[in-house]
């Protein structure tokens, strides 16, 4: 392909996640999360994350509160299913938008300071936000019920142009309903473009400055740049793709609530991040694959499931396994959770991206003669 | 003697941090195309001086003239825009970042100015930025190390690679704050081999240095700093034999 548009190794990296991504009914089947809603979600944070990299992992800038723009995009979304149209398209594009002024704001604001201040600005702004969604602007946000559908909204594009549904309203595209495995495709072609965007930025010399700017500030400013508008652009960009990631959830599930902005789910794309490798762009993905899969299979089984597991085992042995690994699933999955985060951070402190690649090094090493040099690749 | 051009002109400057005088009546005025040394004992705020220059610290009176634009107040990006570049005692680098893409940047600076949203782009498709950058580390003796990571380079080869980080944005003035501190003999004699072959180029260039070996091989022109104050101007031989500064500086050192 041409060099210009992307270079050879990113065009194969993008063709194997595509292809990852896109066969994922099958391959997840077996592990029991080869269902849609599962699916979509596995998208959805995918792309939430993909986003928090560009901020976190290129530019070096820890947001802890991501999740405000991933709420406004679900509020939006919702405004516009309910007042302009049930097709898809418009409400992604004003959810991005709304999210991505929205996002200037707060970045514009959060971004005179550095380090840790910049991190307590960004979650104090989302939890001011969080609390205006929960109590102060219940006509928008309509409160702790949350936001959706019904059959009194206006939508005056489709009653302009004649559309008229009957039974409860559903999202669509182009008029096809959104839902199962069609919202899964529909959500998976976002993540890949996503992907794809994203690619573009950290193997464009606008990414080279970010990456710039996270390593050494001080030098990027004598250089001659004006650092700010570098940071505030991955802060806006980042934001868009939370707001998109948003926008997704609430097409795909026409309900938003204020709970989806609070601190722990900013939170949680930061550990996503981590998880799956900071600065990496295949890392996060797997990072919101590995905490959704967690937060679903794990807190979906129980006691009783566990006890019929260990059956096999002889008496007092079976029921002493329940009840330890009891703790771990159902409610108590997020002791797992926390439990993997802790080793892979100690012992994987680039997430499972470093485990891939020193996989990868032993595996070279083995065959050829050990390399002297410690070239990295820039992104993988 | 100053019969050339002034390209930077410090007027009457005066620093101070709480009760203590750092700079007083600093007036120094440095010829284009010339390399001007300041010199000083310890403390005598040398380096002080340079962050005056370069827009880091705020004088307290005074100001700072580069080619007649007044400096003061502005930011060091825009200093660095007008055409100054920085050497810095510990070098100032992109440790995570290979060596190549190191001295690509600042050419993407002098390019494309103080911010561009430039993701249309590959890195890949900046060929002539590449070849450029390729070209400034042949010529600092460093295309050998391009591919390796920054942070991994010796002492000697973060100072060759930050000046050829300064070199290629072709800057009117170089700034050079103690650049062979902290290296062995056979460093510095490289690095100032370098700086000699740097100044047939005709740039402008301020520089601090500790070490007499290397001043009075590089330098048009000293002043001597003592104090906060200079105590003396001069060429080499002025200043070595001024017996001010035999007493400040030059007795125990030299």
């Amino acid at each position: 392909m041409n060099a210009n548009l992307m270079s050879r190794n990113d065009l194969v990296l993008l063709l194997g996640f595509s292809l990852v991504v896109l066969t994922m009914p099958i391959w997840l089947a077996p592990l029991g999360a080869g269902y849609p809603d599962l699916l979509q979600r596995f998208m959805i944070y995918g792309i939430f994350a993909v986003g928090f990299n560009i901020l976190f992992g290129l530019t070096g800038y820890l947001s802890f509160g991501h999740a405000a723009f991933f709420g406004v995009g679900s509020y939006t979304a919702v405004w516009s299913l309910k007042l302009l149209t049930l097709d898809a398209i418009p409400a992604m594009v004003l959810a991005v938008i709304i999210s991505g002024i929205f996002a200037l704001i707060i970045g514009f604001l959060c971004l005179r300071r550095s380090g840790i201040y910049f991190s307590i600005l960004t979650l104090a702004f989302a939890q001011m936000s969080y609390n205006l969604a929960y109590s102060v602007l219940t006509p928008i946000t309509n409160g702790e019920t949350g936001l959706q559908l019904t059959l009194s909204d206006p939508r005056v594009i489709d009653a302009a142009v004649g559309h008229s549904f009957v039974g409860q309203p559903i999202p669509t595209l182009f008029g096809t309903p959104i839902g199962g495995y069609a919202g899964f495709y529909f959500c998976a072609a976002f993540l890949i473009i996503a992907f794809f965007v994203a690619q573009r930025i950290a193997g464009s010399p606008f990414g080279m400055m970010l990456k710039a700017i996270k390593s050494n500030q001080t030098r990027m400013q004598f250089t001659g740049f004006n650092t700010r508008p570098y940071a505030l652009s991955a802060f806006v960009i980042s934001g868009m793709y939370a707001g998109l990631a948003g926008a997704l959830l609430a097409v795909t599930d026409p309900l938003a609530g204020a709970e989806r902005m609070q601190w722990t789910a900013s939170g949680e794309v930061v550990l996503m991040t981590i998880l799956g490798g900071v600065g990496t762009l295949v890392g996060p993905v797997i990072g919101a694959w590995i905490i959704k899969y967690f937060e679903n299979i794990l807190s979906a089984l129980n006691d009783n499931i566990l006890a019929r597991f260990f059956d096999v085992l002889p008496d007092g042995v079976d029921s002493f396994l329940v009840k330890v690994i009891g703790k771990f699933v159902g409610d108590g999955w997020h002791l797992t959770l926390g439990l993997v985060f802790v080793i892979i951070v100690i012992f994987l402190p680039g997430g499972i991206m470093e485990g891939v690649r020193r996989i990868a090094a032993a595996f070279r090493n083995r065959g050829s003669t050990p390399r002297t040099s410690n070239q990295t690749q820039a992104a993988e | 003697m100053s019969n050339g051009n002034i390209v930077l002109h410090v007027a009457d400057v005066h620093k101070r941090f709480g009760g203590l005088h750092a700079l007083a009546d600093i007036d120094l005025a440095v010829e284009e195309g010339k390399t001007h040394a300041i010199i000083g004992p310890n403390g005598a705020g040398k380096s002080t001086l340079l962050n005056v220059i370069i827009g880091k610290l705020a004088p307290t009176s005074g100001q700072v003239i580069f080619d007649g634009t007044i400096l003061t107040g502005r930011k060091p990006f825009q200093i660095n825009q007008l055409g100054i570049a920085r050497v810095f005692q510990t070098p100032e680098i992109f440790a995570d970042l290979s060596v190549l893409h190191n001295v690509m940047i600042p050419a993407l600076a002098r390019r494309d100015g103080m911010f561009k949203l430039n993701m249309l782009r590959t890195l890949e498709s900046e060929t002539a930025i590449r070849a450029e950058a390729e070209h400034m580390l042949e010529d600092v003796g460093m295309i050998a190390r391009k591919d390796m990571m920054a942070g991994s380079l010796s002492r000697g080869d973060k100072r060759r690679m930050e000046l050829a980080m300064c070199l290629i944005q072709h800057p009117r003035l170089l700034l050079l704050d103690e650049p062979t501190a902290g290296m062995s003999r056979h460093d510095t004699n490289t690095t100032i081999e370098l700086l000699k072959k740097i100044k047939s180029r005709g740039m402008t260039k301020v520089i601090i240095e500790h070490d007499m070996h290397v001043v009075f091989s590089l330098a048009d022109k000293i002043s001597v700093l003592a104090q906060g104050r200079i105590i003396a101007d001069g060429t080499p031989d002025q200043v070595r034999g001024n017996p001010k500064v035999q007493e400040a500086y030059l007795g125990g050192a030299h």
